[in-house]
């Protein structure tokens, strides 16, 4: 029994290195490992060394960070309603953000990137609070059916306000692409937001970890235990936002990673939050390491959006889930 | 006592039901009259009773007519599409745009289209015009066939089903977007427009293709609307009426498909407004589906051509898909709709 999360852990720390040699190594210009290291190491400074420092390595970082932060907010998201659907691009909290930076890309008064990321938080903060409002002013908000009618109510509320936005900005394809998601201006600026702000605020969620195992017992179990669920929902959401705006400002709108992940771990090692918060950003991160390498390859020179495939896994385990809830 | 109780109701009734129909005219009205192209009440009367000069004409019949025409159409088919859903799954959150109907049907068109080569509305051969909306119905039916078969576990739950229908939104959204990031920028924004639903480009072949369909349906809807009413009651208490609740399921998610799939057809993906018109119907006129359905469509056709007008006036010259005016009048209601609910 406690083997499991040693070997969860240990195969996937191992996916991840190959993920990170995969990623770095395959492009439209394949460089061989050996090289890499060479760039790596500062030994090298031919093209192929600036390459990997400047473009593949900071890629890798953005889709490995990006991934672990949104499996472990669809984690949390999941401990505290107590609901094995919920996750923020399910939510609408990611369609926030992508209207706010809609509105920032569009508008010449906030521009570049401090405005997009400034926006981003600003607009996760703000459909956070709304989630927040409705998921918690009465216990019936449980039921999946409504929570999940008003986050697909919000979410189309948002972008259809971004599409007006965009549509009149004559922006709405590069829109299009923000909405499906991927790593293309990925650069070490991002790389700096993510590990600043989103690697802060993870330690932090990674920290109320034992608490939240409190709260999914059910909220008399948890007082009985001595801990305020009031406030530790508000803790979690409060750390959920600026992860989920940091996430959207660097690689747009990427879905049902924070819903598939976490409940696959859950079925291998249990619910146990302290194992499955970190275990669920580990995994997080290769599978998006894997899915930005096949977005570049499958159809190269073409890229494809990397939120096509988590939705392509994520479809049929969401049908999955939905058939098994009783009621 | 009670005798008179009832004919106030029903005298009630009957003066809300005129003022809904006044509203529609008036609807129409202003629809006629606004645009790039001013027009006074009185050109507008005129030139409907054939006096108008050329330009009046041409505006009126060409370009404007057809459109709130369509728009008529489509508000029907889908206020009625959505009324049917919200009566067999007992939701009244239940509507064929939240749980891709619309957008089953929206994929095959876009299919349709690109096949052809060409997303521009002027550039579809009369032939594809006829096709579109069998082809449209053909994947609104294959939408409903897969939430049905995913749901079904010993028969089918209504919330089952509409969390189904959430996910396979989910995924068909997924590849309509796929197909659209790979069009050049202009095919893009044609089909943006009419993926978020538009009435843009409406003319009379549209509207005699659609019409016949529309009216045949929801005649048939009303004809069986006794059994909705009682398959409101819940699924036990139906079964002891005497209905046989999962094959009348099936066939009134039939008939919803087939009306939001026509309604797609031409107006591209309209969300919320087959919620918006049944609910308010039935604050308005009671739940029994005789009267609600059709007073449905009359307010969902208002909902639509005041929608279409604010879409094709605010930004002027440039137009804002129709669908997405109407989803930020319908969301509010929407979320208030789910607080107020216990």
């Amino acid at each position: 029994m406690n083997k499991k999360p040693v070997i969860v852990a240990t195969t996937g720390i191992v996916f991840l290195v190959i993920g990170m040699m995969a990623s770095m190594a395959i492009g439209a210009k394949d460089i061989p490992i050996n090289e890499i290291f060479g760039a790596i190491l500062g030994q090298s400074d031919g093209i192929h060394a600036q390459l990997v420092r400047e473009i593949r390595a900071p890629r890798m970082f953005c889709s490995l960070l990006v991934g672990g932060m949104l499996a472990l907010t669809g984690t949390m998201m999941q401990g505290v309603l107590r609901n094995p659907i919920s996750e923020p691009s399910i939510m609408g909290v990611t369609q926030g953000a992508t209207l706010a930076v809609a509105i920032s890309a569009v508008s010449p008064l906030i521009g570049g990137m401090y405005g997009n990321f400034f926006m981003a938080l600003l607009g996760s903060a703000i459909s956070g609070v709304l989630i927040l409002l409705f998921s918690m002013r009465n216990a019936s908000m449980r039921s999946l059916s409504k929570i999940l009618l008003a986050g697909t109510a919000l979410s189309t509320f948002f972008l259809s306000l971004a599409s007006v936005v965009a549509l009149l900005g004559n922006r709405s394809q590069e829109l299009a692409f923000w909405v499906a998601g991927g790593f293309r201006q990925a650069s070490w600026m991002q790389v700096a937001f993510l590990v600043i702000i989103g690697g802060s605020f993870s330690i932090a969620s990674l920290m109320i970890s034992s608490k939240i195992n409190l709260i999914h017992l059910g909220d008399e179990v948890a007082i009985g235990l001595g801990t305020s669920p009031e406030r530790i929902k508000m803790l979690t959401i409060l750390f959920l936002i600026p992860i989920c705006g940091v996430c959207v400002a660097v690689a747009g709108n990427i879905g049902f990673v924070g819903l598939f992940v976490p409940h696959i771990i859950r079925k291998l090692i249990g619910n146990d939050y302290r194992k499955l918060m970190p275990l669920s950003f580990l995994w997080g991160s290769v599978l998006l390491l894997f899915a930005d390498i096949l977005a570049r390859k499958l159809m190269a020179p073409y890229e494809l959006p990397v939120g096509l495939f988590t939705a392509c896994f994520g479809v049929p385990i969401f049908l999955m889930l939905v058939r098994k809830e009783r009621k | 006592m009670l005798y008179n109780q009832i004919k106030n109701i029903r005298r009630n009734k009957i003066v809300l039901m005129s003022i809904c129909f006044l509203l529609l005219v008036l609807a129409l009205l202003i629809g006629l009259m606004v645009g790039s192209y001013k027009m006074t009440p009185n050109d507008v009367v005129n030139t409907l009773l054939g006096y108008g000069d050329k330009m009046q004409n041409f505006t009126i019949f060409k370009i404007r007519l057809p459109r709130v025409c369509l728009a008529i159409v489509v508000a029907s088919a889908l206020g009625v599409s959505g009324g049917v859903l919200q009566g067999i799954t007992r939701n009244p959150l239940a509507e064929p745009g939240m749980i891709g109907i619309n957008a089953g049907a929206a994929l095959f068109v876009v299919l349709l289209i690109s096949a052809k080569t060409t997303a521009y509305y002027s550039s579809i051969s009369s032939h594809t015009v006829i096709l579109m909306p069998f082809v449209a119905m053909l994947g609104s039916l294959l939408a409903v066939a897969l939430i049905y078969g995913f749901a079904y576990k010993k028969g089918v739950t209504p919330v089952r089903f509409i969390l189904t229908g959430v996910g396979i939104n989910a995924g068909i959204t997924a590849i309509i977007s796929f197909y659209q990031l790979s069009m050049s920028k202009g095919d893009y924004n044609q089909v943006l427009t009419w993926t978020n639903g538009s009435l843009w480009g409406s003319n009379w072949n549209y509207i005699a293709i659609t019409t016949p369909f529309v009216l045949l349906f929801i005649l048939i809807i009303c004809f069986k609307s006794r059994t909705l009413d009682v398959m409101g009651l819940g699924d036990e208490l139906a079964t002891g009426l005497g209905v046989s609740v999962q094959k009348e399921m099936i066939f009134f998610l039939i008939l919803s498909a087939i009306l939001a799939g026509i309604a797609t057809a031409v107006a591209g993906n309209i969300a919320f407004l087959g919620l918006l018109g049944p609910q308010i119907a039935k604050k308005l006129f009671g739940s029994s589906h005789r009267l609600m359905l059709p007073m449905a469509a009359c307010i969902s056709s208002i909902i639509l051509i005041c929608a279409d007008t604010i879409a094709r006036n605010l930004f002027s010259p440039l137009e804002i898909p129709v669908g997405i005016v109407v989803s930020i009048l319908g969301v509010p209601y929407f979320l208030y709709l789910m607080l107020k609910e216990k």
